[in-house]
C-alpha cells in the first residue's frame, strides 16, 4: 500500500497500471558512471521504482563536479561518488536495492558485471568504457543506453536493441575507437551543468519505456541536442552491413583502455619531454623561443604570449606552419600538449616539450606570485 | 538550392560553423570530397553521414534540397 502511495502519480497515467510498475521493481539496471549523466539517471530510475540498481564508479567527489552532480553536496568531497550515491538514494527510496561497484569496468570484470543486469546506462565519460560496453552488451545480447556530451551539445541512442532483430550498435556508426587524444574531454573543454542533466534525463526516460515497453520501443534513433540552439536533431539508423562481426576473439583482440590505432603505439615509443610553469617562466625571457597553443579556435582565454595557436584538430595538416626549431607546447590542462608533442616530434623531427598542467597551472602560478 | 550541410560536435571545430550550403554533388561521396578540398582536417575525423536525417553507410545520390548532417561521436559525461 505505501508503495502504491509512492507510485500513484505515475500509476493513475493511461496505459501505465500496477503491472506496469511491477515491471519497473522487478528490473535490474546498470549504471556505469556516477557524474553529471550518472546522477540524474540514477535520481529518476529510484524514484520510479526500478527495483535493482547498479552503480559503478571508482572517483570520489570532488568540488568541479558539484556544478552539474547534484546529488552530491560540499560534505561529499572526498568520498567515494557510488557510496555518496547510495547513501542518498536510499534516503529517496528504501523499497528499491542498490548494489555499489567502486572501481572502473574493465575488460576482465564487464563480462560477470554486465550479465547480471537486464539493461544498462552509459554515463562513462571515456571512448574506451563506451566501446566495452558496445561489445560486451553485443556478446551477452543486452541493450544499452548510450549518451554522451560535448561542449553544448549532447546525444542519446538506445543501441543494440535487442527487441530489434540485427540491432544497429555503436561500431554500425563508429567502427574504430578514437584516439585517446583526438577528441578532448569534458574536463578539457568544459561543461555547463544542466546538459549532462538533459542528456541523464533522456536516458532515464528511454531506461522506463525500454523497461515496461510504454511508447515507442523499436525505434532505433540517435538524438541530438544543442543546448545554444536550444534544437534536437533526430537521425534515424540502420545497421551498417560492413561492420566486422564483434566475436569473443575480437573482443579479446582488442584494446579498449587507450587507443587501438597503430598511430598510437607508434607514438608511445616517443619521449615526452616534460617541463613546469617555472621552467617556462625561465624560457619566456630568452629570445628566440617558440611556444605553440594547440587548444581549439573557441578555447578561452586567449594568451598572448603564445606565437601560433594550432588547434589539435587540424595540427596533422599544418606541421609545415611549424619552425625547425624546439617548440614548447601547451593547452588547457596539459593532455593534449602531450600527444601533440610526441606528434610533432615523430613528424617533423624537432625537440618538443609539454607544459606540465597547461594553461590552468599557468595562470595559478602567475596569480599567485 | 543546392545542398544543405551541418555540422555537430568537435567537427565544428574544424569548420568553425553550423552548417553551410553547397552546390549540388552527384553523389554523397563527391559531397566528402568537396568538403575534404575545404577542410583537409575532417580527413582524420570520425563521424558518420546522414542524408535527410537518415543514417548513410554507402554512397547515395543527391538531389536539389537534400541536408547532410555530419556527426562525431562525443565521450563527456
Amino acid at each position: 500500500m505505501t508503495d502504491y502511495n509512492r507510485y500513484i502519480r505515475q500509476m493513475i497515467l493511461p496505459g501505465f497500471g500496477a503491472d506496469t510498475q511491477q515491471k519497473l521493481a522487478e528490473a535490474k539496471v546498470l549504471i556505469v558512471g556516477m557524474g553529471g549523466l550518472g546522477c540524474p539517471v540514477l535520481q529518476y530510475l529510484a524514484g520510479a521504482g526500478v527495483g535493482t540498481i547498479g552503480i559503478m564508479d571508482a572517483d570520489q567527489v570532488s568540488l568541479s563536479n558539484l556544478h552539474r552532480q547534484l546529488l552530491y553536496d560540499e560534505s561529499d568531497i572526498g568520498q567515494l561518488k557510488v557510496t555518496v550515491a547510495a547513501q542518498k538514494i536510499k534516503k529517496l527510496n528504501a523499497g528499491i536495492q542498490i548494489v555499489e561497484y567502486s572501481y572502473r569496468l574493465t575488460k576482465e570484470n564487464a563480462f560477470s558485471i554486465i550479465d547480471l543486469y537486464d539493461w544498462v546506462v552509459d554515463a562513462t565519460d571515456n571512448f574506451g568504457a563506451k566501446y566495452l560496453i558496445n561489445d560486451v552488451c553485443v556478446l551477452l545480447n543486452k541493450t544499452w543506453i548510450y549518451g554522451a556530451v560535448n561542449g553544448y551539445e549532447g546525444q542519446v541512442a538506445v543501441l543494440n536493441n535487442r527487441r530489434i532483430p540485427g540491432p544497429v550498435h555503436y561500431r554500425h556508426l563508429f567502427p574504430v575507437q578514437p584516439l585517446h587524444n583526438e577528441f578532448a574531454s569534458c574536463e578539457e573543454t568544459g561543461v555547463i551543468g544542466v546538459l549532462p542533466g538533459i542528456i541523464g534525463t533522456m536516458q532515464a526516460a528511454e531506461a522506463i519505456k525500454l523497461i515496461t515497453g510504454l511508447g515507442d520501443t523499436i525505434k532505433q534513433s540517435l538524438h541530438n541536442y544543442h543546448y545554444l540552439s536550444g534544437r534536437w536533431y533526430e537521425i534515424a539508423l540502420t545497421a551498417n552491413p560492413k561492420t566486422p562481426i564483434i566475436d569473443e576473439s575480437f573482443f579479446y583482440k582488442t584494446n579498449y583502455e587507450t587507443a587501438c590505432m597503430n598511430e598510437a603505439d607508434e607514438l608511445e615509443d616517443i619521449d615526452i619531454n616534460e617541463i613546469d610553469v617555472r621552467q617556462l617562466l625561465d624560457i619566456q625571457k630568452r629570445p628566440g623561443h617558440f611556444i605553440l597553443d594547440v587548444r581549439e579556435l573557441h578555447e578561452y582565454p586567449r594568451v598572448d604570449f603564445v606565437h601560433a595557436q594550432i588547434p589539435m584538430s587540424v595540427l596533422k595538416e599544418s606541421l609545415d606552419q611549424l619552425p625547425q626549431q624546439p617548440i614548447y607546447i601547451i593547452c588547457h590542462q596539459g593532455i593534449r600538449s602531450v600527444y601533440a608533442a610526441q606528434y610533432i616530434k615523430l613528424h617533423k623531427g624537432v625537440e618538443t616539450y609539454s607544459i606540465k598542467g597547461g594553461l590552468t597551472a599557468y595562470f595559478n602560478t602567475v596569480n599567485n606570485e | 538550392m543546392g545542398i544543405k550541410v551541418l555540422f555537430f560536435g568537435s567537427v565544428t571545430d574544424i569548420t568553425l560553423v553550423t552548417e553551410m550550403s553547397l552546390e549540388l554533388c552527384a553523389d554523397t561521396d563527391a559531397l566528402v570530397k568537396e568538403l575534404l578540398s575545404r577542410f583537409p582536417a575532417l580527413g582524420n575525423k570520425k563521424y558518420f553521414l546522414a542524408l535527410n536525417q537518415q543514417v548513410v553507410h554507402e554512397n547515395c545520390p543527391l538531389k536539389q534540397g537534400d541536408t547532410i548532417a555530419l556527426m562525431p561521436p562525443y565521450s563527456g559525461g
